[in-house]
């Protein structure tokens, strides 16, 4: 066992992760020991897929502002939003991306020199008269860009890194005044040795889940560890049944193709070659807000317009876009489509279906960034940012960039607040053995104790997501994908870890995974159940309207016990409301 | 590097195995493998893999851990080419697994293939075909690679026209994969060379019209293990995944060297 001691720690090396590193480092005032850990090498996280953009009412290209901006996420989020946070986000916004320029973020440029800006999904001018142009971008590696530019500003200014040490625990001390954070228990995968870091402030930043479901734009490492952990303390989950579908996912694939291709112009068609978003968002057509869709399109296929020899996906027509648009603003989504489908986006519209894309619930927090310990009160030291963290901004659906943007301000704001409580707070000695949890979770995945395979457990577990939790609900569904989830829970208890090994033992941290994954599986789909009503990303068959006057609430999920197979206590938490009243959501 | 060869083929298979997809063909991958808490030195085995045409190396190389051996160990994340993780050798050439689809690689008719997949070379095998990164980003780190400037900030942005912007376009585009830099032989022989990926991500600010620093860059690749180190072999070119032209900003930092005010 090894042992380290910091002001700030903050686990997760993506864009929140590393926004926040700086922050604590640069903007603070004063200069806190911080260190990031993550289970990746820095670079490598999924920050560094997002394509499209990142928005901010800079009004270069026409007007705008962030009152608009507020307005839209609201209203796109179902309004589940917490208004004050959307208010937040929507006005640091403009700062966040002037940030990032000045960091050296090589952004498009109008032809006056400024940031150029796109049309994205949701966003429009004037509370919905029209789509506005408002993503920020780089080509279509905006999010490549923001996560390299990070990782530069980080080795300018010297943050420490330790690469490849996967977060499993963290303390938690009992004091007078209640519980505070004290501390992370990391398995580094080198050597297989378990470390402590004992700070003052953690914060998490770990990232979404997205491997629950078997078609996804997620990467394989996306197993929701950060909100498994806290989930595992006692600790709530937020509105967890809200998971996003990204309409253009390459069919059969899951791989992203942005929503800034219909930013700038190109067309979804079903089999007979029908624009049919026109049916479904007469006013902003292709660049209705996400849910709206993915849900539009598996309508298509349900009622027998799909194109191709399964009649099971529809099509993005770029062809009118010309050879130009694609090679200089939409690059990489034109590569994978050659070299995954092998189908020429300049010459052929491209097969395209929703792919399990983002969470838009996870670890409560307020909107600096301190996580709730219940529904009204935070545990002090411990601070959540990103996808792994329920601001809540998104509410029910989140808008196309706005999570390149949640990342950067509240990665920011949970810097901020985690080194300015380190700079006014003494270490907190740490709780009596702080590793037995890791150190039992690993010598019991590596004894001799069952012959489940990992991959077994997972496919079948993705495989009844996708069939029962994915953009349409019901009742019977989720009741099926509940009693999988379950079952294979009841196996995961007899899985078996073939390499015994300390060094870079890369099976057992897919068991560890695993576990992470059937934990958050189950909580999605209590959710799901539980909220009968349709609102953004959740859509139920059997109730197919929102339902103000019962679900006009946020789900916050409370693990009952120390086993996998605990009980989950559902309770609720009232939405924030400052000037918007909810309305029908039209586009 | 001499490799003992193992053939697994029929054996070392974990319980029963997925059903085989209409239209798959055997594929066998035959891997360097390494441990160095069990082997004195790395050896190569082989596995029979079904794979559709449309497969990536790194589905096969997932079906080996998840079905055949789990102490097979790579490094690997996004899955289409974005993260740089899981660069390796295939087929003797630098590539990353998951952009490689098994029909690029088949012999003709079909029939019945090898797929080689050995760690890039240069760089300490920790295990498998999982490698030592360290010097690499060390390199990385050591050209400078953020933007430098003097004065003060602007309160928006800075003006930057669009032919400035795509100056520096094509070294923006760079994952550090490390494809690049373990394809080139001098810096096989000689690791201290800081390599072609570290050179490219100093050009992507020695010709940023926002940045300041181009001096201070320019004076470390002069240096003895710097740009005058590279024989344009194009290897690296050649390997790049994300298709930067390497071998020409290489040219273009060393031109920027010699006329250099």
């Amino acid at each position: 066992m090894q042992f380290h001691k910091y002001d700030v720690v903050i686990v997760g090396a993506g864009g929140a992760g590393m926004r926040a590193a700086l922050a604590a480092a640069t903007e603070a005032g004063h200069a806190p020991r911080t260190a990031v850990l993550t289970k990746l090498y820095p670079t490598r996280s999924h920050t560094g897929a997002a394509q499209g953009g990142m928005c901010a009412a800079l009004a270069n290209v026409e007007e705008d502002n962030w009152e608009w901006h507020t307005f839209d996420t609201i209203k796109g989020g179902d309004y589940l939003v917490d208004q004050d946070a959307a208010e937040v986000m929507a006005k640091e916004a403009i700062d966040a991306v002037l940030d990032l320029e000045k960091m050296g973020l090589p952004f498009n440029r109008t032809p006056e020199g400024r940031i150029d800006q796109r049309r994205f999904g949701g966003h429009t001018r004037n509370h919905g008269e029209a789509a506005v142009r408002r993503a920020c971008y780089a080509a279509d590696r905006t999010g490549h860009m923001i996560l390299q530019t990070l990782y530069q500003n980080c080795v300018k200014h010297g943050i420490e890194f330790f690469n490849e040490f996967y977060v499993l625990d963290i303390c938690i001390t009992e004091t007078e005044t209640g519980p505070v954070c004290t501390g992370a228990v990391a398995y580094e995968l080198a050597t297989g040795e378990i470390h402590v870091f004992q700070a003052k402030a953690i914060v998490f930043a770990t990232g979404g889940f997205g491997k629950v479901f078997k078609t996804t734009s997620n990467a394989h490492t996306l197993t929701g560890d950060g909100m498994g952990i806290i989930f595992r303390k006692g600790l709530p989950l937020e509105d967890m049944e809200f998971y996003q579908f990204h309409p253009t996912g390459l069919a059969g694939l899951g791989i992203l193709l942005t929503e800034g291709a219909r930013g700038e112009g190109a067309i979804l068609r079903n089999a007979s070659g029908e624009r049919f978003m026109e049916r479904y968002a007469p006013t902003i057509k292709d660049l209705a807000p996400r849910d709206i869709v993915a849900r539009s399109m598996a309508l298509e296929v349900l009622e027998g317009r799909g194109a191709g020899p399964n009649k099971d996906y529809v099509l993005l027509d770029c062809t009118h876009l010309g050879a130009e648009v694609l090679e200089t603003k939409l690059p990489d989504i034109t590569e994978f489509a050659r070299t995954y489908l092998a189908v020429d986006p300049v010459k052929e519209p491209v097969p395209v279906y929703p792919t399990a894309h983002y969470a838009m619930g996870g670890i409560p927090t307020n909107i600096h960034g301190e996580v709730l310990r219940d529904n009204d009160n935070v545990i002090p030291g411990l601070y959540a940012a990103g996808e792994c963290a329920c601001v809540s901004v998104h509410g029910a659906n989140r808008l196309g960039t706005n999570s390149l943007l949640d990342i950067n301000v509240f990665g920011r704001r949970a810097g901020l607040a985690a080194a300015a409580y380190a700079a006014n707070h003494d270490l907190v000695d740490l709780p009596e053995n702080p590793t037995t949890v890791v150190e039992n979770q690993v010598s019991l995945l590596l004894s001799d104790h069952g012959r489940e395979r990992v991959a077994d457990i997972r496919t079948e577990l993705q495989a009844t997501m996708d069939a029962n939790a994915s953009v349409y609900r019901t009742e019977e569904t989720l009741k099926q994908a509940l009693h999988d989830v379950q079952a294979l829970k009841d196996r995961y208890a007899h899985i078996s870890v073939q390499d015994k090994g300390k060094r870079f033992n890369t099976d057992l941290l897919e068991a560890v995974e695993l576990g992470f994954l059937l934990e958050l599986a189950e909580v999605l789909v209590v959710g799901a159940l539980e909220r009968k009503e349709s609102r953004g990303g959740h859509a139920r068959e059997d109730y197919p309207n929102r339902d103000d006057t019962n679900y006009m609430r946020h789900s916050m999920f409370y693990k009952q016990g120390d086993s996998l197979k605990s009980e989950i206590r559902l309770d609720y938490k009232p939405v924030t409301f400052t000037r918007y009243k909810p309305m029908e959501r039209k586009y | 590097m001499t490799a003992a060869t193992v053939d697994r083929e029929t054996s070392g298979a974990r319980g029963d195995q997925p059903p085989v997809p209409d239209g798959a063909i055997t594929i066998t991958v035959k891997i360097m493998r390494f441990n160095p808490e069990v082997d004195s030195e790395p050896r190569w085995e082989s596995f029979g893999v079904p794979a559709l045409p449309t497969d990536r190396v790194l589905n096969l190389l997932h079906y080996v851990k998840w079905y055949l051996d789990g102490t097979l160990t790579f490094r690997r994340s996004c899955a289409h080419g974005i993260c740089g993780s899981d660069a390796m050798q295939i087929n003797g050439v630098n590539r990353l697994a998951c952009k490689v689809l098994v029909k690029d690689l088949m012999s003709g008719g079909g029939k019945h293939t090898t797929i080689t997949v050995a760690p890039i070379k240069g760089l300490p095998v920790h295990k498998d075909l999982l490698v030592d990164m360290e010097p690499f980003m060390e390199a990385f780190r050591a050209v400078k690679p953020f933007l430098i400037t003097y004065g003060n900030e602007p309160t928006r942005e800075r003006i930057q026209s669009a032919a400035d912007r795509e100056r520096f376009d094509d070294t923006t585009k760079c994952i550090l994969c490390a494809c690049c830099t373990t394809s080139c032989p001098v810096f096989w022989n000689e690791g201290s060379y800081f390599g072609p990926a570290a050179i490219v991500n100093a050009h992507r600010f020695i010709f940023d019209s926002r940045d300041e620093g181009s001096q201070e860059r320019l004076d470390i690749l002069n240096d003895a293990e710097g740009v005058w180190r590279c024989r344009t072999t194009f290897n690296c070119t050649d390997a790049c995944p994300r298709g930067i032209q390497v071998t020409k900003a290489i040219q273009e930092v060393k031109r920027a060297l010699l006329f250099r005010r």
